[in-house]
């Protein structure tokens, strides 16, 4: 395996970056040069396209191939023309959760309805980043954003099941705490003949530190919300390899673990972690869940108990099949059309 | 494709027809009256001529890959009318500050909105000019029939590839449906896109005196950096007053200063014209009949029809002001190039103007009238 100074210096243009200080971005580039790297993809076969956002800056200006850095929103359609008449370019989208699923909605199910070679990769902060935090069609119901002070009135878009639906033949999410299975999906992506589609749940310390109310040092805020990531989502068909509950706080979340600790004893694992959709909770981790469960359910300083998965965000490969591709039939029609079959 | 010859075809299948033989090869649009007959055409057309024709799902996503498509090598076109023209308007910003050639057709119908959606006007021409965000400059043409619906057609792509920018094609309703004679030649002057000349290219930056820089495409190893953000000669962004005015002067330059190669004017007895009727497109057509049927009555009138309208022929407009009585303008929207006449003739001339809304075409006898009152 190549390491990250080899491949810096054969796939990114410069040194500096305009992400801000443990931007996801990053970590999704590196999977990309990854994956071309280790299929051996030319680099001046890769057409990387991208809307307006910050994962509009993934490719471009960081990527050493021809990139298209377009309109906000519009990045698979740009993307359509170029393969269209050259399908020999690999053809790579990188768009956002705002860009791709908000203002470009539409051209995300069309692209995959038609089923065209290109593969698209959604980064989703679940928030307008670059314009500073405001609502997304992907941001959870409830949350203060920028413009939501009184909470989220909407409900979000499950991204990935919305464009399986719209018919893409091949669809995964991952996190940016999953980088190998990011890898592998992208290569997977690269391969295969269709509109494939990688949603990628993303970091943001920038915004997300305000909108999901997480109090960290910048020094740690990262790898707070990569934790985070990792403990609010579930890989399809893999099994845990612990038995596990989470214990939400009726108040404070110290308050809840000492509480937790002195009803427990050494018999469970505790630890604090944040958790996407319950907060800051007491994860505990048992041989036996229903003892303690009814120990902690008595507890004042606990609201609750949530099972393992409650509120999870399923990760995994979603979809993975045939279907006639968009350019091959579009050129199926040139010869049918020149009566040359 | 036609074969060369006389032909009997409507207007908007002579423009497809000019496209193709212009060398474009992909077509990009989605439904709109009164467009809708050159997709048709280019839907079947398209595949036999080795291109490819897409339906996209809308007219953001149309033009958006008519961009793309011309990145990657093609010549590329839409067309659409006036709602789908506004629809174009924020990636033809895009396509202006990327330098993409291609082609535009705007159809023009009766608005605003809906309005009467089947009826021809000429409201789009400022929309043409100034209809997105930003400074550019623009080359807009106007057919007045089937014949220039071809030939003009085919001008727009040559433009286009040769100062590398976007070029509007504003037919209207009428001159879209009309069914005439068209003559298709044996050969037609193709012009294609400067290539690179080495492997040092810069692609948005040239000392070149046209000011138009050469245009490589993807997948030929120039590692393209392509974007709508200010830029540099090589395309990566910057952000600097110095680099985004250099920029936006240039490519305003660049079509400015090329204005009497662009300029294409009809001229009809215009050497001792009294008054001088301005037109172009559909309304210029009564116009020739009303100035004829003057100068059978000793009424010293001429017509001065613009094929081109943009970039606005103020040399050939400033000349007439110096020695006409009057300008009439006649055009079928509540009064666009008027406006323009009047700048140019600042003052000198009395100027007129005669329009029409509700999609009709102005009348002979209308304009008639007209020119013999300014003649008096």
């Amino acid at each position: 395996m190549k390491s990250l100074k080899q491949l810096k210096s054969e796939y990114i243009v410069q040194n500096l970056t305009a992400f801000c200080p443990g931007c996801g971005n990053g970590i999704i580039l590196n999977c990309f040069v990854r994956a071309i790297d280790e299929l051996g993809i030319p680099v001046d076969s890769v057409l990387s396209v991208a809307g307006i956002g910050c994962s509009a800056w993934i490719p471009s200006p960081h990527f050493r191939g021809d990139t298209l850095h377009t309109t906000h929103g519009r990045a698979i359609t740009f993307a359509t023309g170029a393969k269209v008449f050259n399908p020999e370019l690999r053809t790579v989208v990188f768009t956002g959760d705002g860009d791709g699923a908000g203002i470009g909605g539409n051209h995300l199910i069309h692209a995959a309805r038609r089923n065209i070679d290109i593969t698209c990769i959604l980064v989703n902060n679940m928030n307008y980043a670059m314009t500073g935090g405001q609502l997304a069609p992907t941001t959870m119901h409830g949350l203060r954003t920028s413009t939501s002070p009184f909470g989220n009135p909407e409900q979000p878009f499950d991204i990935a099941k919305l464009v399986a639906g719209a018919g893409a033949t091949y669809v995964a999410r991952w996190t940016t705490n999953h980088v190998v299975e990011l890898t592998r999906s992208i290569k997977e992506g690269l391969q295969h003949r269709g509109f494939a589609f990688i949603e990628v749940m993303s970091q943001c310390p920038t915004q997300q530190r305000n909108i999901l109310g997480i109090r960290a040092t910048p020094q740690e805020l990262p790898s707070r919300l990569l934790d985070m990531w990792a403990e609010s989502t579930y890989i399809r068909g893999r099994p845990e390899r612990v038995r596990y509950l989470y214990a939400v706080p009726s108040k404070a979340p110290e308050e809840a673990m000492k509480a937790a600790e002195q009803a427990l004893g050494p018999s469970a694992k505790l630890s604090l972690v944040d958790h996407l959709t319950l907060g800051r909770v007491v994860r505990v981790e048992a041989e036996e869940l229903e003892p303690v469960r009814d120990r902690l359910s008595k507890l004042g300083a606990i609201d609750r108990i949530a099972d393992a998965l409650e509120g999870k965000i399923e990760l995994g490969v979603f979809v993975r099949e045939e279907r006639p591709e968009y350019t091959e039939v579009l050129r199926a029609v040139g010869r049918r059309a020149r009566g040359e079959e | 494709m036609l074969k060369p010859g006389r032909h009997l075809v409507l207007g908007n299948v002579a423009c497809a027809e000019g496209a193709l033989r212009a060398g474009c090869r992909l077509f990009a649009g989605y439904p709109i009256t009164p467009a809708n007959e050159i997709a048709e055409y280019m839907s079947g057309e398209m595949p036999r001529a080795g291109g490819y024709f897409l339906q996209m799902e809308d007219e953001i996503a149309s033009i958006a890959a008519v961009i793309g498509s011309s990145w990657a090598g093609a010549k590329a076109m839409t067309a659409t009318s006036g709602p789908g023209f506004s629809l174009m308007q924020e990636n033809l910003s895009y396509a202006h500050m990327t330098e993409t050639p291609l082609v535009v057709v705007d159809v023009q119908r009766s608005g605003p909105s809906t309005g009467q959606s089947t009826d021809p006007s000429q409201q789009d021409i400022y929309q043409a000019k100034y209809g997105a965000h930003g400074d550019y400059e623009v080359i807009a043409l106007s057919p007045w029939s089937a014949q220039e619906m071809f030939d003009l057609t085919i001008r727009a792509f040559n433009l286009a590839e040769e100062y590398r920018t976007p070029v509007y094609f504003l037919a209207d309703g009428m001159i879209g449906h009309i069914k005439e004679e068209l003559v298709v030649p044996e050969q037609v002057e193709i012009i294609d896109r400067k290539a690179p000349s080495g492997p040092a290219c810069t692609p948005f930056g040239t000392d070149d005196p046209s000011l138009v820089p050469e245009m490589p495409r993807f997948g030929q190893g120039y590692r393209l950096q392509v974007t709508g953000s200010s830029h540099r000669p090589n395309g990566v962004r910057d952000m600097s007053p110095k680099v985004h005015a250099g920029k936006v002067e240039r490519i305003m330059k660049k079509i400015l200063q090329a204005e009497p190669k662009i300029r294409d004017v009809a001229k009809v007895d215009l050497d001792d014209t009294e008054v001088a009727v301005v037109s172009f497109g559909a309304s210029a057509r009564p116009c020739y009949g009303a100035v004829k049927r003057a100068r059978d009555e000793g009424v010293r009138a001429g017509l001065l029809r613009l094929k081109t309208i943009w970039p606005f022929p103020e040399e050939e407009v400033s000349r007439l002001a110096e020695r006409v009585d009057a300008f009439l303008v006649v055009e079928m929207n509540a009064g666009k190039l008027v406006k323009e006449v009047q700048r140019v003739a600042c003052g000198r001339v009395e100027i007129a103007s005669l329009t029409r809304l509700g999609g009709v075409v102005p009348t002979l006898q209308d304009i008639h009238a007209e020119v013999r009152r300014l003649a008096r």
